[in-house]
């Protein structure tokens, strides 16, 4: 019964087409127009796809892609991948862009499984694309590490995977004018107390005792990570007592007016300017500042680890550096690009690179070696022996971390919260 | 575009009860003309097609996709995986009910409101300046675009250095005067402020030349006849400049509205949102979701909001302005 009905009911429909004939026209153009539209997508999808064959012991090309854009890194760093490179058989194609892009870029490569053999990353961001699975762990490959700082190769983990090697790391330290301490008969501080103390002694006219940057973002909030971790504060506990102790004596040289509330917009770069200029005795910064005090005429300066919050406690400053990392490819590809990080890592690489860029060397008795040679550099190497990666504690959770503590930052620096109220809405923002 | 094909329809519509008046004789070319009527519309669409292609490949596609991202929980892991799973309204919940949302509302509706209001009388005023003629009007109205031709990264951190508490020259200045020193950018009851008189700055000549052409289009015997009858300074303006700048001022209210609320590179040269979120409105708010916490699905979802606030503002703007131009007119 049903399927002799069948047919009288789909007979209507089959009438259909003359009635629609003149219409026609109109469905036919659209698909022109959707193939037209999709041409250039199908174009570079045919690109992508590009056939993968076997390159054991061929000469092949490694692609490297790094942030390094300004001259002369870009050329020494390519210098030093070329003859890392010439010992596995292999030649380097190297890009750099500049590093606010570095992420982006890296995030489209992803996307399209397009990343390069070899791929540098700032810490900060590693465990965001570890997590992803586009990285391969180090610990996979056979890459020796037994001479690196234990600190630095937490910088390259996540979640108990060595992903990245820095050969050389960077961190903060106290740096001071000679001239004007001693002029103020004040002894180099290592405490808290004795850092209060200068701040306000060394605070003459329009000059501030003490200078730090506060600005919103990592720059900010990585230089107050010291004061926090010395103090047995975590990133993931803010409104613990530890913290809000720390903030507080942190921000509480700015309401005292030992520090210029501008710091809430001051850059690393911008904190330096002031003390180069006279207008600060102390700041905190990185050694990568070194070479614009050098170049200061008449500015005599020292740097010590930073004070801690009583005499004999350890000063725990946080990590940062650019790590070298592996994306996943072919083993063969894998491997050889693997050997190339080992070599990059290397005591010679590392020396090197630690006198051109003022950073130290990740290998323990190489960073020794840098403090025979460049003795300025002495007090960072000694923080760096008891620094822990920036993202330790907080791993995936940094973002949160960063942006909630920022702002409790500049916060309490301008009085607007309480440490403690600063704190509590932080950690409210980052608990959820 | 959509107007030719507006105009096509309403002669179709024209012309059928004329047809259908002396229906016996004009029967064969009836279906002539549905037929002429019938190219004309392929042509029509042929002519828009490129434009179509253009708008569905750099418009229709991003939003689209905007839209998608916004309900799914979208990482970087997506970006290897490909997998974002859906989560409804999720996003958008956690956009809403996060701490900051208030504040972002009235940064937002400060921020654009202000800007957009002193922006356009300073425009509209210096526009009525340098529209009666004097010597080196020329000259000088070249000047005011200057803000217009700085890239706005390097004018911004002019302005930063230039509010500097400490060493900074407008405090420099207002103390040698005995104001004392303002906290510009550091305060976070002022840092909006501050950067709304940057943005000001930077709107002013935008508005200045818009209204500005817009009264040169007025033709002066207008002015000639109502001084006649006694109208001048004031009543001029009343009765005679401002209803025929109308349609001048709705654009420059709407360009500059969607202009004012997505602004972001003058916000994170200055403060970066700071300090403490004082600064911080959903177009910051949603660059940082996105390129600096990685979480485009929530990022996205903000961003719409965003698109939807200004297209609803857009839309209730350009209504009140075509109602009382109807009422004008």
């Amino acid at each position: 019964m049903t399927t002799h009905t069948a047919p009288t009911r789909t007979a209507p429909r089959r009438t259909a087409p003359t009635r629609t004939a003149p219409r026609r026209t109109a469905p036919r153009r659209t698909a022109v127009l959707a193939l037209a539209a999709a041409l250039p997508m199908i174009l570079l999808a045919g690109c992508s796809s590009a056939a993968e064959e076997s390159t054991e012991g061929k000469t092949i090309e490694l692609s490297v892609l790094d942030y390094y854009t300004d001259e002369p890194s870009h050329s020494n760093m390519e210098k030093r991948l070329t003859a890392c490179a010439a010992d596995v058989d292999a030649t380097i194609d190297h890009q750099s862009v500049p590093s606010p892009q570095l992420n982006a870029k890296i995030l489209q490569q992803i996307s399209t499984k397009t990343l390069p053999d070899i791929l540098m990353v700032n810490n900060p961001d590693l465990p965001q694309f570890a997590e992803t699975g586009a990285l391969r762990p180090l610990t996979e490959l056979d890459v020796d590490t037994s001479a690196f700082y234990p600190s630095v190769l937490e910088v390259g983990k996540y979640k108990d995977e060595l992903y990245g090697l820095a050969p050389n790391v960077n961190s903060l330290a106290l740096f001071y004018n000679k001239t004007m301490l001693d002029e103020a008969g004040v002894a180099v501080p290592t405490t808290w107390d004795e850092l209060g103390a200068a701040a306000a002694t060394l605070t003459q006219g329009d000059r501030y005792g003490f200078a730090y940057s506060a600005a919103s973002g990592t720059e900010g909030t990585w230089t107050f990570i010291p004061f926090l971790w010395s103090n047995g504060g975590s990133q993931l506990e803010l409104d613990a007592p530890e913290a809000i102790e720390a903030l507080d004596f942190y921000t509480g040289l700015a309401r005292d007016g030992y520090v210029s509330k501008s710091v809430v917009n001051w850059s690393q770069a911008d904190a330096k300017d002031q003390f180069t200029s006279g207008l600060a005795a102390m700041m905190i910064n990185g050694p990568w500042q070194i070479p614009s005090l050098e170049e200061t005429e008449g500015l005599e300066w020292g740097s010590t680890t930073i004070p801690v919050p009583a005499a004999g406690d350890t000063p725990i400053a946080p990590l940062g550096g650019e790590l070298w990392t592996v994306p996943v490819t072919t083993p063969d590809r894998e491997a050889r690009a693997a050997s190339v990080i080992e070599c990059l890592n290397g005591p010679e690489n590392q020396l090197e690179t630690a006198l051109t860029n003022n950073t130290v060397p990740s290998n323990e008795s190489v960073a020794q070696e840098l403090i025979a040679q460049a003795p300025l550099m002495e007090s960072i190497v000694e923080t760096v022996s008891t620094a822990n990666s920036l993202t330790s504690d907080s791993g995936l959770k940094w973002n949160d971390v960063n942006a909630a503590l920022s702002a409790a930052i500049q916060a309490a620096v301008t009085g607007q919260q309480t440490p403690e109220e600063a704190l509590k809405t932080a950690q409210s923002t980052v608990g959820e | 575009m959509t107007t030719l094909l507006m105009s096509d329809k309403t002669a179709t519509v024209r012309r059928a009860p004329a047809a259908g008046g002396a229906a016996r004789v004009n029967r064969p070319r009836d279906t002539n003309s549905h037929r002429v009527i019938r190219r004309r519309q392929l042509f029509a669409w042929l002519f828009i097609a490129p434009a179509i292609v253009y708008v569905a490949i750099f418009f229709g596609y991003p939003i689209v996709n905007n839209l998608t991202m916004s309900f799914q929980d979208f990482t970087t892991t997506t970006f290897y995986t490909g997998e974002a799973p859906w989560v409804g309204f999720d996003n958008y919940v956690s956009v809403v009910s996060s701490a900051l949302f208030a504040r972002l509302s009235v940064n937002t509706a400060v921020f654009t409101i202000l800007s957009l209001a002193v922006t356009f009388v300073i425009g509209m005023l210096l526009a009525l300046f340098f529209n009666a003629h004097f010597k080196l009007s020329g000259l000088l109205r070249s000047l005011i675009l200057l803000p217009w031709l700085l890239p706005l990264i390097i004018s911004a951190a002019v302005w930063r250095r230039m509010m500097d508490e400490g060493s900074g020259i407008l405090n420099q200045i207002l103390s040698s005067v005995g104001i004392g020193s303002v906290p510009w950018l550091t305060n976070p009851d002022v840092a909006l402020f501050s950067i709304i008189i940057v943005n000001v700055w930077i709107g002013i000549p935008f508005t200045m030349v818009i209204l500005y052409g817009g009264l040169q289009e007025i033709p002066t015997e207008y002015y000639e006849a109502a001084s006649l009858d006694g109208a001048t300074g004031w009543n001029s303006f009343r009765y005679i400049t401002w209803p025929l700048l109308r349609p001048v001022v709705a654009v420059v209210l709407i360009l500059g509205f969607v202009y004012t609320i997505r602004v972001l590179d003058i916000i994170l040269a200055l403060t970066g949102g700071g300090p403490a979120n004082s600064t911080q409105t959903y177009a910051t708010q949603a660059y940082q979701l996105s390129f600096v916490d990685f979480k485009f699905g929530v990022g996205a979802a903000l961003s719409n909001i965003l698109i939807v606030v200004s297209l609803l503002v857009a839309a209730l703007q350009l209504r009140t302005s075509r109602r009382s131009n109807d009422l004008a007119g």
